[in-house]
């Protein structure tokens, strides 16, 4: 291994090493204060390493791993999105009795998976990745062992995703049966008869379906609401970032390395896929009473409009696709960090606060929080002066440039629902009744700190793009000077 | 610089209007009447301005870079339209401001924030040159505007809060997509990406995607203007909204629909405007009509008056789209004189509903004895409101139909059918409300703060009436020119 490998690899090395000291800190004594420092520090020398990595950019390693402006810019999204998880952790496990430590553990190890998957060009770094994700997110999810919900929602979890799993061993399989590689590259090298090649074709789809599964595509979506509703709410704010905009990433490497878009079949399947999730996800947020569920079904849109946005940048360019999704991922992860940060900020040891009606009046309880989340909520249904507007309007650019109406169509629909539930929200905040339930306790500064800086990015990316815009192109590593440019 | 801070100083004044309701009750009013005031100044400055600019349309502009990537630039620029609109704009938002004097009582700095920023919204309309700008400030108007509903509204306030934003935020994105295409087809031919308006008016299209594309931008400003069949969230938010709100909503984000039907529609597609002429102004003259029809069926005393709204900005429908001269300038007036009608005689409804508290005709009758002032005002702005010669009505009126007989003279013919409607919905309001045996209840009149702003309000209509040419001048360069446009550019 030669020292540029080695540089390339510093942020997984950094950050498994991280992992393991905690561990060890564990062992050694429990102190829930410590830990959390000793996490915090750990990702922020990990977030210090990305530099260095990009210097080498881009730079293949071992066959399995790609290291490149594209990857590291996910990378330093997903170390700032479980940096702030880990803050609302540390607001939200604080008081509840139980061995909280080894949430930290299972938080960095989840974030190295999320970081091997952007980062992976080989099906079985592809699977590993995926795996150490999915593995530590099962005990987060059911991490409140004595309440049924998150117990049933890790179950559920648990079991869908070994199926999802073993739909995406069995379409490796295939492929690898049928064309004798595994790495992105040599399968997307023998892409042009990709058409003739049936089993490999199928392979490609049970490779979607398992995709579709992580991302809560419609019709994979059906484990999203109660997966959501019954973890704690810190980590459903992980579960909507993090694991979901890192199995998109690697979507995007994985179906442009292959030529995907030259299968026009291929294409379809993903369009129809895009606008059964907007609809069904739109759709069935309207009936929703828990804020959770409601913005379950809200990421199924989501990634509905998103895959809408990859179809058509896709029939485009390769640069403009990958700009529109790594911009709409950046959005949407900050968008989701604040609104999942309010629900965690108000639940208490009781329960979560995610009834609508817990949020009744909350405008005059907590005018803060309450505009946190209206920002998170209007950034969600895409309305100016949020970021989340700037990534729509890269969905509707990539859809009207390629002329692929159905889409548009559809996104446009979805959105109009869209505010209808959103906007339910807001008045149920707005509501000037007799105040129903208690006020709310004094925030964490750790939750202060995670909502004010998400709102602040979500305001400032919103009425001043550019910054963002200019990461997503990549213009990151030319940031770091003498270095050539990484081009994928 | 100086179009930058029309904008920036409401922003401002509402940041500073939200805390500053903690500190004292009556702050965040002063604060909102000082930003106000702040940019009286400085249209004052920009009238004064207007004989030297250099270039005879566009009296000051401001550009800067905004978003490079996608070629959006941060571009203001006025004209004598976009001048008179702000004036109009300011000028009601006192009157909002003043008019909610008494109705608000709770959380003032919150409201006032709203009132400011939903003002800074429709200024920013106004003076967009760039078109993600103008969509940008097409929807910021909103927000604060459904929370200005949503909060202070009346019984209803939830449905009518949630109908207004869900309709102009989807007509809102068919705009959004009309702008991508424009600006994409554009790009394809030229090469270059730019939002920037005098741009893409040289942009060349072929007829068929003009008249697509024309289309999403003729929903998003029907919806809001609104006309037949795009009306129906009107009626309701109206109704629901506080007086502050409804004075805003008629006087000023009506006016916005219309201002983008001129600035954007004609200018942009001159041909496809052209070939859509007929229907617009069918749907124009339907709205004249029908709605006059609707406002005569209610109780509702503030219904009652949306839906008289309806039908007079059918009238700017009918003049936008007929093309010529006369009746673009009718338009334009039409669009002052009922912006500040419409926000007088919301006044008026508002203060009856503090009064009496409801807005049910059927329940009121003889205030005349009781309250004189606030009849004689009432019966001032229902005549000015069906076209009394000599107040700004009719005058706007007067152009309109003079220009579309021009182009359509059957259309025409059936439009000024509404001028016989309108005398029978405002006579029967005066007769409903103010007329009859005298009423029971004490009905406490107009105070001093309240004649104020109707005679000034009075004075506005007046003036109007008297000596529309000192309206007319300001806008002649610009109507002038979208005259020419569709005259050399049109089929």
């Amino acid at each position: 291994m030669t020292a540029d490998a080695f540089t390339a690899l510093l942020p997984f090395i950094v950050l498994s090493a991280a992992a393991i000291a905690v561990m060890l800190a564990i062992a050694i004594r429990r102190n829930f204060r410590l830990i959390f420092w000793l996490t915090i520090g750990g990702l922020l020398a990990t977030a210090a390493t990305l530099p260095c990595a990009l210097s080498v950019a881009p730079l293949r390693v071992t066959g399995l791993l790609l290291i490149d402006a594209y990857g590291l810019f996910f990378h330093a999204l997903f170390l700032l999105a479980a940096l702030a998880v880990a803050l609302l952790c540390l607001a939200y496990f604080r008081r509840r009795e139980n061995e909280n430590e080894e949430i930290f553990v299972l938080l960095l190890t989840s974030t190295l998976g999320a970081l091997l998957l952007v980062s992976s060009t080989h099906l079985a770094m592809f699977f590993l990745g995926l795996e150490v994700l999915t593995i530590s997110l099962f005990p987060m999810i059911a991490y409140g062992v004595r309440a049924s919900r998150p117990l049933e929602a890790g179950i559920k979890y648990l079991m869908l995703s070994g199926l999802a799993s073993s739909f995406l061993m069995f379409g490796m399989a295939l492929v690898y049966g049928d064309l004798g590689v595994l790495s992105f590259e040599q399968i997307g090298g023998s892409g042009a008869e990709l058409a003739q090649k049936p089993l490999a074709l199928a392979g490609l789809f049970l490779i979607l379906a398992a995709v579709g599964f992580k991302l809560s595509l419609a019709p994979f979506h059906l484990w999203t609401p109660d997966v959501y509703q019954g973890a704690p709410a810190p980590v459903t704010a992980f579960l909507a970032t993090v694991s979901k905009a890192s199995v998109f990433a690697l979507l995007l490497r994985f179906f442009t390395t292959v030529h995907a878009e030259r299968s026009e079949t291929f294409l379809c399947v993903l369009g129809l896929l895009a606008v059964v999730s907007i609809l069904a996800g739109n759709l069935l947020a309207l009936l929703q009473d828990s804020l959770k569920r409601l913005l379950a079904y809200s990421s199924i849109a989501h990634m509905g409009y998103l895959l809408a946005g990859f179809v058509a940048a896709g029939l485009l360019r390769r640069d403009l696709q990958a700009e529109t999704i790594a911009f709409y991922l950046a959005a949407y992860t900050l968008t989701s960090l604040a609104a999942f940060g309010v629900i965690s900020a108000l639940s208490d040891e009781a329960r979560e606060t995610d009834r609508l009606s817990d949020y009744a009046g909350l405008f005059w309880r907590s005018p803060w929080l309450a505009a946190a989340l209206t920002l998170a909520l209007l950034s969600l249904a895409g309305i100016p002066l949020t970021v989340g507007f700037v990534g729509k309007f890269y969905v509707f650019a990539a859809g009207v440039q390629a002329e692929t109406w159905p889409l548009v169509t559809a996104v446009v629909v979805g959105s109009g629902i869209g505010i209808y539930y959103y906007l339910r929200v807001v008045l149920a905040m707005i509501w000037t009744g007799d105040a129903v339930s208690a006020p709310t306790g004094k925030l964490h500064p750790a939750a202060s700190l995670v909502l004010v800086l998400t709102a602040l990015l979500v305001l400032g990316a919103g009425v001043f793009p550019q910054p963002l815009i200019d990461a997503s192109t990549g213009a990151l590593s030319r940031l770091s000077a003498g270095t050539p440019l990484a081009a994928e | 610089m100086i179009l930058l801070w029309l904008i920036l100083v409401p922003l401002i004044g509402g940041l500073l209007a939200l805390p500053a309701g903690r500190w004292r009750d009556d702050a965040p009013r002063a604060l909102a009447l000082a930003a106000l005031a702040v940019d009286t100044a400085l249209i004052l400055t920009l009238f004064a301005g207007t004989g030297e600019a250099p270039d005879p349309a566009w009296l000051a502009q401001a550009d800067w870079a905004w978003i490079p990537r996608f070629g959006i630039r941060l571009h203001l620029a006025l004209d004598g339209l976009s001048l008179l609109l702000i004036a109009l704009t300011v000028f009601l938002g006192f009157a909002a401001v003043l008019c909610s004097w008494t109705e608000i009582r709770e959380r003032r700095g919150f409201f006032h924030f709203n009132l400011l920023w939903t003002l800074a919204g429709v200024i920013g309309v106004f003076l967009a040159l760039d078109l993600f700008l103008f969509f940008f400030f097409w929807e910021v108007m909103l927000i604060p505007m459904y929370l200005l509903i949503g909060i202070w509204g009346h019984e209803n306030r939830a449905y009518a809060a949630m109908k207004f934003f869900i309709f102009t935020q989807v007509s809102g994105l068919f705009m959004l997509i009309a702008i991508i295409a424009l600006v994409f087809l554009h790009y394809q031919t030229t090469r270059t990406l730019s939002f920037d308006y005098f741009e893409l008016l040289k942009a060349d299209l072929y007829p068929g995607a003009a008249r697509w594309i024309m289309l999403g931008f003729f929903i998003a400003f029907t919806v809001k203007l609104p006309a037949v069949p795009f009306h129906t969230w009107l009626p309701d938010a109206h109704t629901q909204a506080p007086t502050g709100g409804s004075v805003i909503l008629a006087g000023v984000l009506l006016k916005t629909g219309a201002y983008g039907l001129l600035r954007f529609v004609v200018p942009l597609f001159p041909g496809a405007a052209q070939d859509f002429a007929p229907i617009a102004m069918a749907l124009g003259a339907v709205s004249i009509l029908y709605a006059a029809k609707l406002a005569f069926a209610q109780t509702d005393l503030k219904r009652l008056i949306a839906y008289t709204s309806v039908s007079h900005m059918g009238f700017v429908l009918l003049g936008v789209f007929a093309g010529n001269a006369a009746a673009l300038q009718g338009a334009v007036m039409t669009m002052l004189a009922h912006g500040i009608s419409a926000a007088a005689l919301f006044m008026v409804a508002g203060a009856l509903q503090e009064r009496l508290h409801t807005r049910d005709m059927d329940r009121m009758g003889g205030l005349w004895t009781r309250a004189p002032r606030i009849g004689a005002i009432t019966l001032f702005f229902s005549v000015a409101a069906l076209g009394m010669p000599g107040l700004g009505n009719f005058v706007g009126e007067f152009l309109v139909l003079l220009g579309s007989f021009r182009a359509d003279a059957a259309i025409t013919a059936f439009a000024a059918l509404g001028l016989i409607l309108a005398p029978v919905y405002a006579l029967y309001v005066m007769q409903r409300a103010f007329h009859g045996p005298a009423s029971p209840r004490e009905v406490r009149d107009f105070g001093l703060r309240e004649m104020g702003v109707m005679l000034s309000l009075i004075a506005a209509t007046a003036w109007m009436g008297l000596h529309p040419q000192s309206m007319l001048a300001h806008t002649e360069a610009t109507v002038n020119g979208l005259a020419q446009t569709l005259a050399q550019r049109g089929p």
